[in-house]
């Protein structure tokens, strides 16, 4: 019984930042059809937003100072002021072109935040002290389980819900909705492309910081390159839950968590290193038996 | 688009693989004439790259399928030439995982690239098989997993790969001149396949789905084809790598590799044979100047250096407004040739 808690529990704490990360990659391909790879860069920066910027091996806390309730809404604007600055700087001349150029544009901005970071802080993980007491176990009908794994699962559930809710009843996320079922209809109905495709990248944006702290919290380290893995497993999870269905991306990153999760603890020992090989097989197999994702949307069939 | 039935489709188009190999040839002799040592490496890894890029547009640019998984190819080329040509002494230690047959042969270079490549290319038909039912970004995503599965084997089987550590005592090969080989073999291949029933079938697909279906091409057979092909030449690539730098590691066939290739194909224009081609090579010189911009200039006796790493973040900028002034590529799908009649011009997009 508590093996199956704790096994739980890991599943959906994994889950958690690859269906964040994945509806934030989701809302954005919702409105332009733009996979953005930048994505990941995001989470690093705001992260490092977090320090002061050095060469050293421990971090010079800047912005990380700041209590908690200062701190998190000023991270959150940070991403959400990065993604809508590359949308009105990049993005916004791109409407229409083909996917490809998009994405390899996304690319493009991605390696330039990335080394605009590796010039500030250089490329070697520096150990950070956020909130490390939240890391202490707690006992939950006889598992021990860290407390942060239970925040970070709550805090999903509570970002869901509030997207769920912003969706859903407000004047913005109806339109947000309308826009990615069917982008040129919702315009003809008086849905304003720029504002709603704001919209998203401001979302997606404080999506991608809420991933940084969660990373930042759980792992004591920032580095470079932390959310490149988890762009590319979101990306992944966004496919086969059927580009453009939200619910879709959210639950098959919480179904990626899991496979990791679950293969991770019934491998044989000799397979275990092979793990990610079993996962992407199994990708592989999820695209091939339903290439339009497992949960996609009207709009996503092609019309001939 | 206007064809004019007399001609066929060599006598119209011959023109653009020349001016190619041309190009490339030019750059080898005047490295030569240079004769700088570093030079003429850095020039060889350029030529290498072509080949890979070369390769990746055959799938690429004739399908209009964007894949993730062509490094993998590449991947698979390198250390299958490792394999085949480090002295069977250093593999015992080295690799005592391999197969007998594998472990005891030293094969002669030419030959084992051939057989290297070869192999890249018998893995992508068995994955192509599955991965081609696919269409449009599940396909690339699927490339991807391919990659992903590559890169996590290659990475831990201890014994056959020596997993994350590096695989040395691979005959260092490849000069200017080979390398310069490899990219014109590919050049070649890539014209013949897109000039190709397959390759004219495919790129009907890529523009027209459903006309193309209708008009009894099978789309998938064709995708089979090119991604074959594709794979022979970017596992040709891998090969020429490994006996460039003589050592072979998971990592340079990963995301890394991956991206830039992409990158150079789609700035200069994946819809053409000479976007590949004029991707990599101005890419690769913008790249170039930068890099000795880092090292310092001399002007009027002052030198003038930009501060180290701004290179790449230069380089991401300028690639970002090519691709906003010109988001088909710098050769917008066209390619170069001479005279109105050899004149192809493909439409893609929209």
């Amino acid at each position: 019984m508590t093996a199956i808690l704790q096994f739980a529990f890991d599943a959906l704490s994994v889950g958690s930042i690859y269906a964040l990360g994945a509806l934030g990659i989701a809302l954005i391909f919702g409105v332009m059809r733009l996979v953005n790879f930048a994505h990941g860069d995001y989470v690093a920066f705001c992260v490092f937003a977090l320090l002061w910027p050095s060469i050293d091996v421990v971090a010079i806390v800047f912005v990380g100072n700041l209590p908690w309730y200062l701190l998190i809404p000023v991270i959150l604007a940070i991403g959400a002021g990065l993604s809508v600055l590359s949308e009105i700087l990049i993005f916004r001349h791109l409407r229409n072109s083909n996917p490809a150029t998009m994405m390899i544009t996304s690319f493009a901005l991605g390696f330039v935040l990335q080394h605009v970071l590796l010039m500030l802080f250089t490329s070697r993980p520096k150990s950070i002290n956020l909130w490390s007491n939240l890391s202490l176990p707690v006992e939950l009908m006889g598992a021990r389980i860290p407390l942060l794994q239970v925040i970070t699962i709550v805090t999903t559930i509570t970002i869901l819900f509030a997207l769920v809710t912003f969706l859903k009843r407000t004047q913005f996320g109806i339109e947000m909705r309308a826009a990615a079922e069917d982008f040129t209809m919702a315009r003809m109905l008086g849905v304003r492309a720029n504002r709603v495709i704001m919209a998203a990248f401001a979302v997606s944006g404080m999506l991608a910081a809420a991933i940084g702290l969660i990373l930042a919290t759980q792992t004591g380290t920032t580095d470079i390159n932390m959310g490149m893995p988890i762009m590319l497993v979101a990306f992944v999870a966004t496919v086969i839950g059927g580009l453009g269905s939200l619910p879709g991306a959210v639950i098959c990153g919480f179904l990626i968590g899991a496979a990791t999760v679950m293969l991770q603890v019934f491998l044989p020992l000799e397979a275990r290193p092979f793990r990610d090989a079993f996962v992407y097989l199994a990708v592989i197999a999820c695209l091939v038996w339903r290439p339009q994702g497992l949960f996609s949307p009207k709009s996503a069939r092609e019309r001939v | 688009m206007v064809m004019n039935k007399k001609t066929s489709v060599l006598a119209r188009t011959w023109s653009t693989p020349v001016i190619l190999i041309a190009l490339l040839v030019v750059i080898a002799l005047v490295t030569v004439a240079i004769g700088s040592g570093i030079f003429s490496r850095t020039i060889t890894e350029i030529f290498i790259r072509v080949t890979l890029v070369v390769g990746m547009y055959i799938f690429i640019g004739n399908s209009g399928v964007i894949s993730f998984g062509h490094a993998g190819f590449m991947c698979l080329g390198a250390y299958a030439a490792a394999w085949l040509t480090i002295p069977p002494m250093m593999k015992k230690i080295l690799l005592p995982g391999l197969t007998p047959l594998i472990a005891d042969v030293q094969l002669p270079l030419i030959l084992s690239a051939g057989v290297s490549a070869l192999f890249a290319a018998v893995i992508a038909l068995v994955a192509g098989a599955v991965l081609m039912r696919l269409a449009g970004i599940a396909a690339s995503i699927g490339t991807f997993a391919m990659l992903a599965v590559i890169n996590t084997i290659y990475s831990n089987w201890q014994s056959v790969t020596a997993a994350t550590s590096s695989v040395v005592g691979i005959p260092i090969a490849t000069g200017i001149w080979s390398s310069l080989a490899g990219a014109i073999a590919g050049i070649l291949i890539a014209y013949f396949y897109g000039i190709s029933r397959s390759g004219l079938a495919l790129r009907a697909a890529r523009d027209e789905a459903v006309a193309a279906a209708a008009s009894g091409v099978d789309i998938y057979r064709e995708r089979l084809v090119a991604f074959v092909v594709s794979a022979f030449v970017c596992g040709l690539a891998g090969v020429l790598y490994a006996h460039f730098l003589g050592v072979v590691n998971p990592d340079a066939f990963y995301l890394g590799v991956t991206f830039i290739a992409l990158s150079m194909l789609v700035v200069g224009g994946m819809g053409s044979l000479s976007g590949a081609v004029v991707g990599v090579v101005v890419i690769s010189a913008i790249i170039q100047i930068l890099r000795w911009m880092e090292k310092g200039i001399e002007i009027g006796g002052a030198s003038l250096s930009l501060p180290n790493g701004i290179q790449e973040i230069v380089i991401g900028i300028v690639m970002i407004i090519i691709l906003i002034i010109r988001p088909a590529g710098l050769m917008q799908n066209r390619d170069l040739s001479w005279g109105a009649t050899a004149a192809r011009k493909s439409k893609t997009g929209d």
